[in-house]
């Protein structure tokens, strides 16, 4: 409540503004899913140092909580009143905000969906965002090359984001099975899977929480398990701690996704043995200078070859590198960490 | 009881001149009020007379705008119902005040418990059950009350003239000076309503004096010494039930009789 | 004249005089059966409890029995969440700050420590002094400003989830930070029993090389080892004989109860109700920042982001609601709640170990909640 109050002061503050210097001021909006989670944070940093230099000002909005589709389709709403020339979303509702992301369009503006893709892609003018398929797949390679043998008869655990099965949940964990060798059958769904290896599917709502007692479940079912692929690094560090508690620490590999500070210092301390890193600074970056390039000329943006959306790329940080698989070292992993 | 005699005495209870406004309203209105040692008084007045206000006055539960209380001859200020039952004035409300799913001793005990002796009473606090208990259980077969067995079952598993003989044991229990008892027989039926009469003469004869306050004229004629009359905010009369009829006090109380000089 | 008034009553004379004395006549076994749930109520929890381990037990057979201690290691945190519930709904209020103020002070603790530099001790106390001040707030805002305790912890539980993000800047504290250089806020994730068995294993010069083995030949030994108790789990057991017998034995516990039962009879009866509300709430808040701590030892490391600020308040309820303790307040025992979260923790972990999908467990877990308050209600009409 209190930040739409505030980001109708905001609307206000700016209609008046724009007044004053409507022909030169390029305005663009940024919506997270929300303010708190560092990687949203890290983006807005990213998104504002590039406004800046650019000289471009920008606005900040977000829902309260994840999934609150409303607060978004208020921001957007302000975004096409205050006279934006686009819009970079990270949205809640992928198919809920569909309606909202029309009308921008439909007002001139460029809408571009950073990191999660809405529902269909091509809803927004261009996507910028990690691959997260392939992020799950080279962790999965990694684990499946670092066992070697032994990657016949592993036992993993699936922590999991949320039972609703959000794409990039699905898209992370159905990577991380391709890449380990094993059939997904139904891509576009996790669990589904018939593999022995797979001992159980667990939600961790992407915190240590969660992480935690997902895997303390797991092991309830099966305290063989040997690989742990986890939806980010705080459900990892969540499931070292299960695994410390039943003294299982060293024989457990762990894999995650995120790549955040917090998470390439657990791949250094040997909690995670391999992280996919994702670049949320870049995306935000790169979106603010699309939405210059258009204001100016009316360019839009190109996807990467080959893919529906513009790939802001994705490295898999680790100390064991194995061959045939490119990979960074945790120190390059700790200058481009985010959070 | 010879009206004369007990006029020798002081009142125990006194209310000079009370008044008491609600915004235009006036509730009391330069109030007289007496209760003398050993007697049941009882009160009566059609509704909106400000009986129930005078009774607050009287037991903290209001603050009246002028006038004195005074208690075994000194005055008192009475600013919560706390004050005036730690001065010695107990009152037992139409609804009780008792807490429904708690025990009988826990309910007797409510707002001054004991604890027991030594550490674990002064460390832990721990509550003396069984003292508590055994006073209860005490001051029920004192009243010739109960037959309760089960001194801990819970007061919601009581009939109405049980719980209200609880909750009229509770006010003689702790030493009380004067107890005014509200409606005590409104809500029972008629077997009951005998009982509870028989409590009050009960605990009257113990030496405690009753301010009885009810609509119910039998009641009030069979059991109390003497009566007085509230009309328009103030004291009308007060009369004798020996020497007076009902019909009387009835027409007192609605005005349609003026009694004789007193 | 008065004697004419007496009439109408003289027939009574032959009627009973026995008027209250008590019918224990004729009784059916269900009349008993409900005047014993009425005096201990935490019996029908117990029973349901009972139930769903024997019927897990019978359905996955042994291995489930030894996941008990695992059970209640995953119900620690809202275990002591709902101790602190059911304090408030025994007033009739209801609080739905005990999640974030919990969580809020797992990062003061975290935040005291690390950015402060204040020893962990002096931290941990920081923690319990701001969650029984927040405790204090919510207890001000329902005894004196006579907001619904509904709004006033609907309120609370946003400005504190909200203070919570703000001050930690949503950054984690890691695990092996707290371990190497404040191990004792993850003190209550420590395990006595295998502290225990090396401690024994130590005195007859037993030791092993890297960690010891689940099964050697020392039976006793290996069965205490293997049954994991944090001391996070003891400290929870503890509260709830604390708090059962601060609720059942002193003062202040009769007049919680009365409080909750009808607060203008415990006023007239002398309780003085608003400190006894106020003691409630700052009490909740204190044990919310146990759980603060005991969220620490359980998870590792200190992150605001933890479920439990956004869904603590409804799990703690849902375990208070079936462990029979009354919405209306003034009805229940503290291990009603207990023997609720219980309840929880075991159809979620049987049933994922059954393999069910786990919808079914919120499923269940509705059903169970309608189920104790229709129990409630029937176990009132024993007054009638």
């Amino acid at each position: 409540m209190k930040k739409l109050l505030a980001g109708s002061a905001m609307a206000l503050v700016c209609t008046a503004g724009s007044a004053f210097a409507e022909a030169h001021a390029t305005s663009a909006c940024l919506i997270t899913k929300t303010d708190t989670n560092p990687f949203f944070v890290k983006m807005r940093e990213g998104a504002q140092a590039k406004a800046d230099e650019l000289g471009i000002e920008l606005n900040s909005y977000a829902g309260q909580v994840d999934g609150d589709n409303e607060a978004q389709v208020a921001a957007i709403e302000t975004c096409i009143a205050n006279g934006a020339s686009g819009i970079l979303i990270t949205a809640s509702d992928t198919a809920g905000i569909v309606p909202s992301i029309q009308d921008a369009r439909d007002a001139g503006l460029l809408v571009i969906a950073l990191d999660t893709p809405l529902q269909p892609i091509d809803a927004a003018d261009a996507t910028f965002a990690t691959d997260n398929f392939l992020a799950g797949e080279l962790i999965g390679q990694w684990a499946a090359a670092t066992l070697g043998d032994e990657a016949a008869d592993a036992k993993i655990a699936m922590l999991d984001l949320a039972i609703s099965q959000p794409s990039v949940g699905v898209l992370r964990d159905q990577g991380f099975l391709t890449g380990f060798g094993i059939d997904t059958v139904d891509v576009t769904r996790w669990g589904d899977e018939t593999d022995e290896r797979i001992i159980c599917n667990e939600v961790t709502a992407g915190n240590e929480e969660g992480g935690r007692t997902a895997m303390e479940n797991c092991l309830a079912i099966d305290p063989d398990i040997n690989v742990v692929y986890t939806i980010n690094e705080p459900a990892a560090a969540g499931a070292f701690e299960a695994l410390s508690a039943v003294g299982l620490q060293n024989d457990v590999m762990i894999v995650s996704v995120d790549g955040g500070c917090p998470g390439v210092a657990d791949v250094a301390d040997g909690v995670i043995g391999a992280t996919s890193q994702q670049y949320p600074l870049l995306m935000a970056s790169l979106g603010i200078e699309a939405i210059a390039q258009y204001a100016e000329d009316g360019t839009l943006p190109e996807p990467t070859e080959g893919k529906s959306f513009t790939d802001t790329g994705v490295a898999l940080v680790t100390d064991a590198p194995v061959d045939g698989i490119d990979s960074i070292s945790v120190e390059e992993g700790q200058e481009l960490c985010w959070g | 009881m010879d009206q004369k005699g007990i006029e020798l005495m002081d009142p125990i209870l006194k209310g000079v001149n009370l008044t008491k406004r609600y915004g235009k309203v006036v509730a009391l209105d330069n109030c007289d009020f007496e209760l003398y040692p050993g007697e049941i008084l009882g009160v009566i007045g059609d509704n909106g007379a400000g009986k129930s206000t005078l009774i607050k006055a009287l037991s903290g539960a209001v603050v009246p705008d002028g006038g004195e209380v005074w208690l075994e001859g000194k005055r008192v200020r009475f600013a919560t119902p706390n004050d005036a039952r730690h001065a010695g004035i107990e009152t037992v409300y139409q609804t009780l005040a008792v807490s429904p799913a708690l025990s009988i001793a826990d309910n007797m005990f409510m707002g001054r418990e004991i604890r027991k002796k030594g550490l674990r009473g002064k460390l832990l606090r721990q509550l003396d059950k069984q003292a508590m208990e055994q006073f209860a259980r005490q001051k029920l077969s004192d009243l010739g009350l109960m037959t309760i067995q089960n001194i801990n079952q819970a007061v919601e598993t009581l009939s109405g003239g049980q719980r209200q003989g609880v909750a009229v044991a509770r006010a003689a229990a702790f030493g009380s000076k004067v107890i005014i008892l509200d409606e005590p027989t409104a809500a029972l039926g008629v077997k009951e309503s005998r009982k509870v009469l028989e409590l009050i003469a009960d605990v009257r004869n113990r030496g405690i004096p009753i301010i009885l306050i009810s609509h119910n004229m039998p009641h009030v004629f069979e059991v109390c010494d003497r009566v007085h009359v509230h009309r328009l905010g103030k004291r009308l009369t007060v009369i004798d039930p020996k020497n007076h009829t009902m019909s009387d006090a009835v027409a007192y109380m609605t005005g349609a009789k003026e009694p004789e000089a007193a | 004249m008065a004697d004419k008034s007496d009439n109408y009553e003289s027939v009574l004379g032959g009627a009973t005089q026995n008027v209250a004395s008590f019918e224990n006549s004729r009784k059916t076994p269900l009349m008993r059966l409900q005047g014993t749930l009425h005096h201990t109520p935490s019996l029908v929890p117990l029973i349901v409890l009972v139930g769903a381990i024997l019927i897990f037990t019978g359905w996955l057979g042994p291995r489930f029995l030894p996941q008990m201690s695992l059970v209640f290691q995953q119900i620690q945190i809202v275990g002591i969440l709902a101790l602190a519930q059911s304090l408030i709904i025994l007033t009739a209020g209801i609080d739905l700050s005990v999640g974030a103020i919990a969580v809020f002070c797992s990062v003061i603790m975290g935040q005291a420590t690390f950015r402060y530099g204040l020893p962990p001790a002096v931290a941990l106390m920081v923690g319990f002094a701001v969650g029984t001040g927040l405790g204090a707030v919510s207890g001000w805002l329902v005894s004196r400003v006579k907001i619904p305790p509904f709004i006033a912890t609907l309120g609370m539980w946003q400005i504190v989830l909200a203070a919570n993000y703000i001050y930690s800047r949503n950054e984690t504290i890691r695990a092996r930070d707290i371990r190497e250089e404040a191990p004792v806020l993850q003190w209550l994730g420590n395990t006595p029993n295998e502290q225990l068995v090396v401690w024994i294993e130590g005195l007859r010069g037993i030791t092993y090389e890297r960690i010891r083995p689940n099964v050697t030949d020392q039976f006793w030994l290996d069965l205490i080892w293997q049954t994991k108790i944090t001391y996070g789990v003891l400290l929870l057991i503890a509260m709830a004989f604390v708090l059962s017998y601060m609720l059942r034995a002193t003062a202040w516990g009769r007049h919680v109860y009365a409080v909750g039962d009808d607060p203008e009879a415990a006023q007239l009866a002398g309780v003085n109700v608003n400190r006894t509300l106020m003691s409630v709430y700052m009490l909740s808040g204190f044990i919310c920042a146990v759980a603060g701590w005991i969220m620490i030892g359980r998870i590792g490391s200190v992150s605001p982001s933890a479920s439990t600020g956004v869904v603590g308040n409804i799990q703690s309820i849902t375990a208070v609601v079936i462990g029979g303790i009354s919405l209306f307040g003034g009805r229940g025992s503290i291990w009603g709640a207990f023997f609720g979260a219980l309840i929880v923790g075991v159809f979620e972990l049987g049933l994922r170990m059954a393999g069910a999908n786990a919808q079914w467990t919120y499923l269940i877990i509705g059903f169970l909640i309608i189920g104790a308050v229709a129990v409630d209600q029937w176990i009132r009409k024993v007054s009638n």
